[in-house]
């Protein structure tokens, strides 16, 4: 078999979790849109932090607490360098959803009023519908959607004649989409919404991981992405955002650390990204997901960008060729990630799931969290196949082995 | 494992399910989701004397929860509420055949009960409240 850019075969010796046997079958791990596997390196950094150095930061003047606020922080640097940007533009929050909500709250609630409309498209994850839904209840703002066409690509016109109307005051889409791993024209679309003024919040949720994202070219307002879903730990989130957006924006939760002085009735808040990260933070997993960083530049971006590509085309060719079988989203790997949804004859995605998962092989089933979408594609839930680093071509046959396996027992 | 799951007779109630479809003056409607997967699950009871003289279901999902549906409303037709209401989970899995389903899938199998127990609680709850709260009490089915 051709190799590919990045060695998966070599890669899954550091993934603990490809040791255990499913059913007695080696582990087929794809679900890596919802959560991606741990390295050692990402594993061991964690104990080492709590065997090593841990304290509260931000504080304490003893050097463990010293050693410890280092640590944070050289997290943060990481993550700004990886994204190209400063480390006081990253806000660490417990997930992509977390970050969307920050937004919603605080800079939507002072830049919106009644009657401004927030774009949304009908690709997105429901953490970036149900925030908006909220504040549309809550102080009067109108939800636009942008559409889809049949293969999964946004109706930029709409878009573009939302903005240039000045009919939105936001725009907020996913980078790619959880579902058709559809990749939108990311930077076209905030060049023409900042033509026009008007900031632009990028979901990186699917695509920080999976690809290089450079946001000094994008030119983003807002970035936000999720440490899980890059090798990291649970419970660390992102929010990039510019630095003067940040330091007009009002506090999100109240509390220790993100104050300056506090009086009886006023306080004065700490700097930007403090100010946002009241409380004491998930230390140890964001030191976690900066050894993940790590992991991921020691491979290279570009490298696993490529891998994917590789990766979802030999995947694509493999399941077109099932009878019954219908793929929704992009069919050319260039405009897509590594995520395939898709659904074969009258088989339920979970009725399909179960049956891979006697072959030790995880997908996921059910409408992703993304049900406006799945009203849209008319099905009431997809079954998902979604690549990393760490899945090989072997993989891919055993899982369009298994789609056939379960056309055997369903007699189709 | 797969094979003992979706045997010919749980692909028969899938694709040729028994009593789906609307019933003209039902006297109970009752509809539920699960929120996990999305099945649904819509049960109609036409109710006379103590009997469930007709019982249709609507709904979409996997195979285990439509296939469930089509053999509980097979299972109650003509049946007296008291019986019905006497209903476990375990006689559904044993009904269709599936007593070692995993916990995310057991709940597909138990959709269509959950269903018609809230239907059956709504019926009684307008004529004989302490039989409402008792199907209530007793239906911890997860």
């Amino acid at each position: 078999m051709q190799r590919s850019v990045v060695n998966s075969y070599e890669l899954r010796n550091d993934f603990p979790i490809f040791k255990k046997k499913i059913n007695g079958k080696e582990l087929v791990y794809l679900d890596n849109a919802s959560t991606t596997q741990k390295p050692y390196s990402v594993i061991n950094s964690i104990t080492d932090f709590y065997s090593n150095y841990n304290s509260n930061i931000h504080r304490a003047v003893y050097q463990l607490a010293e050693e410890a606020t280092t640590l944070y922080e050289q997290s943060r640097e990481k993550i700004a360098n990886f994204i190209n940007v400063r480390p006081e533009e990253i806000v660490y929050t417990r997930n992509t959803t977390e970050s969307i909500n920050l937004i919603a709250h605080s800079w939507a609630r002072t830049n919106l009023k009644k009657d401004d409309g927030v774009a949304i498209t009908e690709l997105e994850h429901h953490s970036n519908i149900v925030p908006w839904q909220i504040l549309s209840q809550e102080i009067g703002t109108r939800l636009e959607y942008v559409g889809i066409d049949e293969n999964g690509f946004l109706d930029l016109e709409y878009l573009i004649e939302l903005i240039s109307s000045k009919k939105v005051k936001l725009v907020s889409l996913s980078h790619m989409s959880n579902v058709l791993g559809t990749i939108v024209p990311i930077e076209r679309i905030i060049k023409i919404a900042h033509e026009n003024d008007i900031p632009v919040l990028v979901d990186g949720a699917q695509s920080v991981p999976h690809m290089p994202v450079d946001v000094k070219n994008m030119d983003c307002d807002f970035l936000v992405f999720s440490a899980h879903k890059m090798l990291g730990p649970t419970g660390v989130g992102v929010l990039y955002a510019k630095k003067e957006i940040l330091e007009k924006m009002r506090p999100f939760m109240g509390g220790g650390d993100m104050i300056k002085e506090v009086f009886k009735f006023h306080t004065n808040y700490n700097e930007v990204p403090y100010k946002f990260e009241a409380g004491t933070p998930n230390i140890a997993d964001v030191v976690g997901f900066g050894a993940a960083i790590d992991y991921l530049e020691k491979i290279g971006m570009e490298n696993i960008r490529k891998h994917e590509i590789d990766l979802t085309e030999y995947a694509l060719e493999s399941i077109l060729s099932i009878n019954h079988l219908t793929v929704y989203g992009p069919r050319d790997p260039n405009y897509r990630g590594g995520v395939i949804s898709f659904n074969i004859a009258d088989i339920h995605p979970h009725d399909l799931a179960t049956i891979m998962n006697d072959h030790g092989i995880a997908i996921r089933s059910g409408h992703h969290c993304a049900q406006v979408l799945m009203q849209r594609l008319d099905v009431p839930a997809t079954s998902r196949a979604s690549f990393y680093i760490y899945n090989t071509k072997e993989e891919i046959d055993k899982f369009v082995n298994a789609i056939k396996e379960a056309g055997r027992i369903f007699k189709i | 494992m797969s094979d003992d799951i979706y045997r010919e007779i749980i692909l028969d109630h899938y694709r040729n399910p028994r009593n789906k479809g609307k019933l003209e003056n039902a006297d109970v409607t009752v509809h539920d989701s699960n929120p996990l997967c999305g099945d649904e699950i819509d049960i109609h009871l036409k109710v006379d004397g103590g009997i469930i003289r007709d019982v249709k279901f609507e709904g979409k999902g996997c195979a285990i929860s439509q296939a469930s549906a089509s053999m509980l409303t097979e299972l109650v037709m003509g049946k007296d509420l008291n019986v019905v209401k006497d209903l476990k989970k375990e006689d559904i899995l044993e009904n269709i055949g599936l007593t070692n389903l995993g916990p995310a899938r057991i709940k597909c199998a138990l959709l269509s009960l959950k269903v018609l127990k809230v239907g059956m609680v709504k019926y009684y709850s307008e004529n004989d409240p302490k039989s409402a709260e008792q199907i209530k009490n007793e239906s911890s089915l997860y």
